[in-house]
């Protein structure tokens, strides 16, 4: 056991974990933010991306002890509960770019990488970009789509 | 959009977002991981067996029992002790089975034991301390030669005369390989066993068909009113592959019985693979007459599935769902079909997207490429002289299936020119020239929707089906109400995993009861003990936009009529006269909002209140039960779709790039063309998956080698085709919105497109999917 500091969403949270606690279990359990999602547990389906430091990665291949002293955002923190939704989140919604919803807080963490990069990807470099995801219901083109509209729209 | 265009277009039929959304992507969905019902609810891990086919000589449970934080463990020998075998459409003729292997493990994952402890890690830690000693036994690893248990034989007119008069015959044979439909959620329940009353709560990302519940009931040996089955508002996908949780509630269920407390069980994506629910892998022998000018004559089928070690329900279905249908979209009435059912020991198999529609129409639309190419006729061609034709709807089938509506030529045509079909076959001679190999392939096909519950009875003789009770049509139940102060509620057990049912319901209401569909709530948690249900409810064959949304817009005609019924002494007219929009009823240049009438016939209902504002009312679909020829109506509609892809293969490495991809539709009348154009290229992406990427393969020791996600590889982003799309609308007849089903016609279609194109690119007749680049590499030095 060990005791933890991250800042979750903005808020500094601490905790004593395990040593082997998996970062998404420690967020979707103790921490109550449930909006993560496991989808393989082995670094392939890409539905349980965060940002730790800013850097979109799988949660499930990080161990909660790893996150001390990080910044953590998870889909939770992308718009404040009582507020709109974000631009890429808007456009998620135009684009019906999610059916069940299962990777896509995965995917919005890694646009918001992107979104925050201030690069102008190709449609194609989109696409790229979502590889590290699996999505079974869409298709993706509306992901993609919704992606180029948030990159184009000013923040 | 004002109201007034409102009242005239209604919200169906427009793109309207989803309801869904907000919460979704707020990350702020309750699917069955992020539930919590039960205090002191135990933590399951299962032992599963590591040898496809053995013999359980011992369990020993003693380590595992002292590990830090066990509840308990629940054996096979509890699992037989508690619980009944599962019943089978088959009978004896394959190997019983219960929630757990008895005696004998006959799949490498099959659950051997459970152990429950405070938490998943802890289960783990001690399922690892768990000893089981085998004696291996023979393993059934090819579907050629294992065991058949289920072999009949169809005629529909008279083939042999069909076959004597065929200028030119072609036979084929096909493999559809084993797949799945991998959702990015696995599996989840949660059960509960109360003692006192023996009976079962259950919560679990369960789709339907809820005959299924009944089938978990007969195993728990319970009453099916004793098992209260409730799933979550969300649920991360399944494309029928949740069907099949109904065997983990049945485990869970037990395991909460030996222990005495709650247990819940989250799958992992290794368990999900090895052991949730394959499709079949099918061998066809396909043989097709025709004439000279390529009139397709007769066909001859002769289909053999792999269902794995177990005849588990509602298999031997995927034979069945496509066999009213079985000449696709041809008008062709003699035929010969043998289905057969072969036992392998490999993972069981069930409802996969498209569900035996891959299997068909792999062999039928590869076997129509082939014969264009032998009749020397573009296949757009040989697929026009025999398409079903618009003036002959509704169409009776050779086994049955009655095609409600469709134009298919017009389809075919829209899809041609969608595709640049003319301008795709001209690039070829000159590509070829410079040693690039451009390939085009078409694939038209018939997509049913709305299973009839009498399908499967095909199974069975007429002689054994005559002796039972006939099985007909498909059911969806549907409660609305209209709350003291306004707002709709309306409940239904669709149980949607990401289809936007919530969304539709709105839609539909809202155009009934003249409100906006933001005042509609629709709660789609299915709960068998509060919510309307039937043996035929649940997310599967498509139904919704047929079945379901018939059911909601009935019932909120019912209701629309109640509230006409309390308007009509206030605006002093008819009930039928009384139109209702922008809420509130009109007639005859007066109006009285929806708002007074609700407030007076709830809080003045000895007065005014007439019948209420909440009625439930079941709609069923008139599909009939069997004749005792072997016909049957499969599905309540039949959608049409005609697909072109276009495909380049490299010569050097056999890869294969789909560059375009075209679809048409005929789905009868499109509900929300969002939602609808979301489901075809969602069903698409799985049909280009299977085509390319996916296939479950075992080797000899039947040791499944794709049980991740680096090794079972469903498409990423970088890998599906530039995607056009079209609808067609000709309504149906038979639902009251002249809706069909779509959600699953390009998972069938796809994959025989896509080996079409490749085919057409190398010049050759046999291909094996998925066309991996070893494949098609080894295909062009052939």
């Amino acid at each position: 056991m060990r005791r933890i500091v991250v800042t979750i969403n903005g808020r500094e949270r601490a905790a004593t974990v395990e040593d082997r606690l998996l970062l998404s279990d420690f967020l979707r359990g103790p921490m109550g933010l449930r909006g993560t999602h496991v989808g393989c547990e082995h670094g392939s389906c890409g539905a349980c991306t965060i940002r730790l430091d800013g850097a979109a990665v799988r949660s499930c291949l990080l161990l909660a002890a790893q996150a001390d002293g990080c910044s953590v955002q998870t889909v939770e923190g992308l718009a404040e509960p009582e507020a709109e939704l974000t631009t890429l989140q808007r456009a998620f919604k135009r684009h019906h770019g999610l059916q069940c919803g299962f990777c896509t807080p995965g995917i919005l963490m890694s646009a918001a990488e992107l979104l925050e990069s201030g690069e102008r990807p190709t449609r194609r470099e989109v696409e790229e970009l979502l590889s590290g995801h699996l999505c079974r219901c869409t298709g993706y083109a509306g992901i993609v789509s919704a992606i180029m509209e948030a990159v184009d729209e000013p923040r | 959009m004002t109201p007034s265009e409102t009242a005239v277009r209604g919200f169906v039929g427009r793109a309207l977002e989803r309801v869904e959304d907000d919460t979704l992507l707020r990350g702020q969905g309750w699917f069955i991981g992020d539930l919590d019902p039960l205090p002191s609810t135990g933590h399951a891990a299962v032992v599963r067996s590591p040898l496809a086919h053995a013999r359980i000589l011992s369990v020993e449970t003693a380590d595992a029992l002292a590990a830090p934080g066990v509840i308990g463990v629940v054996t096979g020998a509890d699992v037989a002790r508690l619980s009944h075998p599962f019943p089978s459409a088959l009978g004896d003729a394959a190997p019983s089975f219960h929630a757990c292997a008895v005696e004998t493990a006959r799949y490498v994952g099959e659950p051997i034991c459970v152990v429950v402890a405070t938490d998943r890690y802890l289960a783990e830690d001690a399922a690892e301390l768990v000893r089981v000693e085998y004696e291996p036994l023979a393993v059934a690893s090819d579907t050629a030669t294992a065991p058949v248990v289920h072999d009949r034989s169809f005629r529909y007119g008279d083939p042999e005369a069909a076959f004597a008069a065929a200028d030119l015959v072609v036979r084929a044979s096909f493999r559809q390989p084993r797949s799945s439909a991998t959702p990015i959620e696995c599996y989840g329940v949660i059960a509960s066993w109360e003692a006192a009353t023996g009976s079962v709560t259950a919560w679990a990302n369960f789709q339907g068909p809820f005959t299924l519940h009944g089938v978990a009931a007969a195993a728990l040996g319970i009453h099916g009113s004793k098992l209260r089955l409730c799933t979550p508002a969300e649920s991360g996908g399944s494309y029928g592959i949740k069907s099949g949780v109904y065997v983990p509630i049945v485990l869970m269920a037990v395991c909460s019985r030996a222990l005495g407390i709650p247990v819940r069980f989250i799958e992992d994506r290794v368990e999900h693979m090895l052991a949730s629910q394959h499709a079949t892998e099918r061998l066809s022998e396909v043989e097709a007459a025709f004439s000279h000018d390529g009139r397709l004559l007769g066909l001859r089928l002769d289909l053999l599935d792999d269902v794995g070690a177990y005849v588990r329900a509602p298999e031997p279905a995927t034979l069945y769902r496509m066999h009213a249908c079985i000449t696709g979209a041809y008008d062709v009435q003699d035929v010969a079909v043998r289905s057969r059912v072969a036992v392998t020991n490999r993972c069981p198999t069930g409802l996969n997207r498209g569900f035996g529609g891959p299997q068909l129409y792999g062999a039928l639309e590869r076997t129509m490429a082939i014969a264009a190419r032998r009749l020397e006729l573009d296949p757009a061609e040989l697929a026009r002289r025999n398409l079903v034709r618009v003036e002959q709807m509704p169409y009776r089938a050779a086994a049955g299936a009655v095609y409600d509506s469709g134009d298919y030529e017009r389809c075919l045509d829209a899809v041609l020119e969608l595709a640049g079909y003319a301008e795709l076959r001209a690039a070829q001679a000159p590509a070829r020239a410079e040693g690039r190999l451009l390939g085009v392939g078409l694939a038209c096909i018939v997509e049913p929707s709305v299973s009839n519950m009498g399908y499967i009875s095909l199974a069975q003789t007429p002689a054994e089906r005559a002796a039972g009770l006939p099985k007909s049509g498909n059911s969806e139940g549907v409660s609305i109400a209209i709350g003291p102060h306004g707002g709709v509620t309306v409940r239904f057990t669709s149980t949607p995993q990401g289809q936007g049912h919530r969304t539709v319901a709105a839609q539909i209401v809202a155009d009934a009861l003249g409100i906006d569909p933001a005042d509609v709530d629709a709660r789609t948690e299915a709960d068998t003990a509060a919510n309307p249900w039937t043996v035929s409810s649940g997310n599967y064959s498509s139904r919704f936009g047929a079945v379901v949304a018939s059911a909601i817009h009935i019932a909120a005609t019912q209701l629309a009529d109640r509230l006409r019924a309390l308007a009509a002494p206030i605006l002093e007219a008819e009930p039928a006269e009384i139109e209702l929009r922008d809420g509130a009823a009109h007639a005859g240049g007066s109006s009285v909002s929806l708002r007074r009438l609700v407030g007076a016939a709830h809080w003045n209902a000895a007065g005014v209140g007439g019948e209420g504002l909440a009625l439930t009312c079941t709609y069923t679909v008139p599909i009939a039960a069997a004749d005792p020829d072997d016909r049957i109506n499969g599905s309540a509609c039949y959608g049409f779709i005609a697909d072109v892809a276009a495909v380049e293969v490299d010569p050097e490495t056999g890869v294969v790039r789909v560059t375009s991809y075209a679809t048409v539709h005929d789905a009868g009348r499109i509900l929300n063309p969002l939602i609808a154009e979301g489901q075809v290229l969602g069903g698409l992406a799985h049909g280009i998956g299977a085509a390319l990427l996916e296939e479950h393969r075992y080797d000899a020791d039947g040791n499944l080698e794709t049980a991740s996600f680096v090794d079972y590889m469903p498409p990423t982003a970088t890998e599906l085709p530039p995607v056009r799309s079209l609808q067609i609308e000709s309504p149906s007849p038979v639902t009251p919105l002249g809706a069909k089903g779509l959600g699953e016609g390009n998972t069938m279609s796809a994959p025989a497109a896509i080996a079409n194109a490749v085919a057409d690119a190398l010049g050759v007749d046999q291909l094996e999917l998925p066309l991996t680049h070893e494949r098609v590499w080894r295909a062009l030095r052939r």
